[in-house]
């Protein structure tokens, strides 16, 4: 029976051998010649051709799910990340392959050059790899503009602006490849065909050249061998397997360990993002970059790399002068170390930069906003309207912007900047009117320290007078102020503080019906309820509506009035839209979308 | 074949199985992890529809003949979410002074969309020919629909028409929810 199945096979692959000679194909490919037996050292082509067609397996996968617009494109990728079975593992695995092919890359080349296997015959094979290093560069750059993150995004918008700086037909080329004269949905159609088609499919015509010449002239044996000649198959094919492995066992490491690639907030051409960076591997030019100051960015940004390159491509040439070879190796040597220093110098900066780490933290909260956000289900006009409606985002960036200039927000700039101390002219907002808030606030001790009125003009006035005059000596005034604490913050509704209102409302009766005393309490000058006469009115104090329309018009009679202290009427002269102010206000007021059993931030 | 096979056959084997588990080995990982995406939509059910409210009972001719409508309700596409926006459109007749009934507008056939022709009192789909009567039975022994009109749950309150909106499953005999 098996010898009958053995015949039939041995018929069948007879069959299809003279329809397809397929066994002679087979023999070709395996059957390679080793001069001097298999070595670890030639294994760097096998593993990059490996990982290539990783790339174009998960490339394709990712296609899949893909969607290439503006409005979709942070989307599905954060739906594959976040939502799609194993897609972050895929979108790992696309992610660090890159890197590792980078790495083999650069291992490849530097074997190539030491092994002297550029040299004749085979000048034209180095040429070959020479473009298809660039074209994997280039499939690198195209593809961290797809997921349409903040990252991604102004890392294109420096490359494609190099492009636009090139002299000559440079801003038309740049146009052309971003697909007019801003970023949206025909930059990501473009980058996308570019990265799944046109430049892989060139790679892949220059794979087929690079081996079949590869194959012609043999590979450049290590001399002295190391003992007699093998075939590919199997001892080399096995050192080739193992080496893939390896490489795959550390890329999976990092896979698992950062839960696949990273995605940051979506892209956002309005947004201001210090945190931008290129991929790591570009870091040295990106370095570099900053040497050349001005006008001379031109040399640093093209001259300089682009000399490198036809140095690197003129390699099989120079080696034919008597020290070429040395020569090669020493310009191969000094770009390697260049680099690696470039880098390290870039990350040195950027450890040393406060600001860039703010910012840095900054990003990674957005990007877990945006996440969460988008948990809730996304609305067509994108992810990104949701950041931009939400006021936990929007909030601390309106107030750096129009606050920050006085107020204070747990002592920094509602972003995490650190502001001079000298420029602190008005409250500290954190925890607006709530009770920690009122309690510094009703106390002569601290009203007049920099986080309430220290560096307004109300320390001459009337309320800071009449606390230092009332200061509770008694226990039984202690504890009227402590319920007048608590009635007054239970104006506010701080949604955080809904609880411990309903369940102190003994006290808070107490403390409104100090408040409504017109002969010694509040309303004896504030306008509270429907007693009392003087402003600022304590009627619904530092509720939502109260805050809005005070941050709208502080000289309004209700508020301050004429004793406003340069507290601009943000929206009555149109500063802030009606919508901003809200935002800053339910930020302020820690009103946002929270996720269902998600723990309140703190 | 071989000539050049110069170490001895049992490291000779045992090489070209170590290449082939390796090589199995690092094989498969890509084209795994890329199937588990692929297979995603398998493992999600779509979620139980809500009772809509598709229509007033006044808008219907007491003759009986229906009406179509679309159906508002919250539409969710991958990662989109949009509420009230049309997700299909049902046929809604009155056959009482407060009973209704309301046939899901797609072919149980193929899923085409089912025209009403006024003529012949009778609906009929473009596609392939299927014809149903008026209450959504099969007309002709030869249509190619396997069962009759996809009736769906609903209620009228306060003179308006709810529905509980839902696609079954096309071309099979039994009304299989989707």
């Amino acid at each position: 029976m098996a010898k009958r199945l053995d015949e039939g096979r041995a018929a069948m692959g007879t069959w299809l051998d003279q329809r397809t000679g397929y066994k002679a194909l087979l023999h070709e490919t395996l059957f390679e010649n080793v001069p001097g037996g298999a070595r670890w050292r030639y294994a760097w082509g096998s593993t990059l051709m490996f990982f290539f067609s990783v790339q174009v397996i998960t490339g394709i996968f990712l296609w899949m799910s893909y969607s290439p617009s503006s409005q979709t494109a942070w989307e599905s990728v954060y739906y594959i990340q976040h939502h799609m079975w194993g897609g972050w593992f895929l979108r790992g695995l696309h992610h660090f392959v890159a890197q590792a092919m980078t790495v083999l890359l650069v291992l490849h080349l530097m074997q190539v050059v030491i092994d002297g296997a550029y040299k004749a015959p085979r000048e034209v094979n180095f040429w070959f790899g020479v473009g298809l290093l660039v074209l994997t560069l280039a499939l690198s750059l195209t593809g961290y503009l797809l997921p349409w993150d903040q990252n991604g995004y102004w890392a294109t918008a420096v490359t494609t602006n190099i492009v636009g700086m090139s002299p000559g037909l440079g801003p038309s080329m740049q146009e052309m490849l971003v697909g007019g004269a801003r970023y949206g949905h025909l930059t990501l159609t473009r980058f996308f065909a570019l990265h799944a088609g046109l430049i892989p499919g060139l790679i892949i015509l220059l794979i087929v050249g690079h081996v079949s010449l590869f194959r012609r002239h043999g590979l450049t044996p290590k001399v002295p061998l190391k003992g007699p000649d093998q075939g590919f198959w199997p001892e080399q094919v096995l050192r080739d397997a193992v080496a893939c492995l390896a490489v795959l066992v550390v890329v999976i490491f990092f896979v698992v360990r950062e839960h696949g690639a990273p995605l940051g907030a979506p892209a956002d051409p309005a947004e201001q993002f210090s945190a931008a960076r290129p991929e790591w591997y570009f870091l040295f030019l990106f370095q570099f970059l900053k040497y050349f100051p001005g006008k001379t960015e031109l040399i640093g940004a093209i001259v300089l790399p682009a000399l490198c390159m036809l140095v690197l491509v003129a390699i099989p040439i120079l080696g034919q002068w008597k020290l070429g070879h040395r020569f090669n190796l020493g310009f191969l040597g000094a770009m390697l170390v260049g680099a690696v220093l470039l880098t390290w110098q870039a990350k040195r900066d950027d450890q040393r930069d406060v600001e860039f780490q703010i910012a840095k933290i900054g990003a990674a909260r957005d990007a877990a906003r945006a996440v969460e956000l988008a948990n809730a289900g996304v609305p067509i006009t994108g992810a990104l309207s949701l950041l931009r409606d939400d006021p936990l985002t929007q909030g601390p960036r309106i107030f750096s912007r129009n606050c920050a200039s006085c107020h204070r927000y747990d002592g920094h700039d509602g972003l995490g900047n650190a502001l001079p101390k000298d420029s602190i002219s008005a409250s500290d907002l954190k925890g607006f009117a709530s009770r920690v808030w009122v309690q510094g606030f009703l106390n002569a001790d601290t009203i007049l320290s920099s986080r309430y009125w220290g560096g307004t003009i109300h320390t001459e006035g009337e309320m800071a007078r009449w606390l230092s005059d009332h200061i509770p000596a008694t226990d039984e005034a202690r504890a009227t102020r402590a319920n007048v604490v608590l009635a007054l913050s239970s104006l506010a509704k701080r949604p955080s503080q809904a609880t411990v209102d309903v369940t102190d409302r003994a006290r808070i009766a107490l403390g409104i019906q100090f408040m409504r005393d017109t002969k010694s309490g509040c309303a004896s000058c504030h306008t509270f309820q429907d007693v009392g006469t003087d402003s600022p009115e304590l009627t619904e104090w530092g509720s939502r509506q109260w805050m809005i329309e005070f941050v709208t018009d502080p000289t309004h009679p209700k508020f301050f009035g004429r004793d406003n202290d340069r507290m601009p009427s943000f929206g009555k002269d149109n500063t802030l839209s009606e919508r901003e102010i809200a935002m800053v206000v339910d930020w302020i007021r820690e009103e946002w979308y929270r996720p269902k059993g998600a723990i309140k931030p703190p | 074949m071989t000539e050049l096979q110069t170490s001895p056959d049992r490291r000779n084997f045992f090489s070209k199985a170590a290449a082939l588990v390796v090589g199995g080995l690092i094989a498969v990982v890509a084209p795994v992890a890329g199937m588990f995406t692929l297979f995603d939509p398998l493992r999600r059910k779509s979620a139980a529809r809500n009772w809509t409210r598709v229509a007033s009972l006044g808008s219907l001719p007491d003759s009986g003949e229906p009406r179509k409508f679309p159906v508002l309700d919250t539409l969710i596409d991958a990662w989109n979410k949009t509420e009230n926006v049309p997700i299909g459109s049902v046929y809604v007749q009155k056959t009482g002074d407060n009973t209704v009934r309301v046939l899901n507008s797609v072919c149980p056939h193929l899923g085409c969309s089912v025209g009403f022709n006024a003529t012949s009192q009778g609906y009929f789909c473009p596609c392939h020919k299927s014809s149903f009567a008026v209450d959504g039975r099969i007309l002709d022994p030869k249509s190619p629909s396997p069962r009759a009109m996809d009736a769906l749950e609903a209620e009228v309150r306060n003179g308006e028409v709810w529905v509980k909106f839902q696609n079954f499953r096309k071309g099979s005999p039994d009304k299989i929810p989707v």
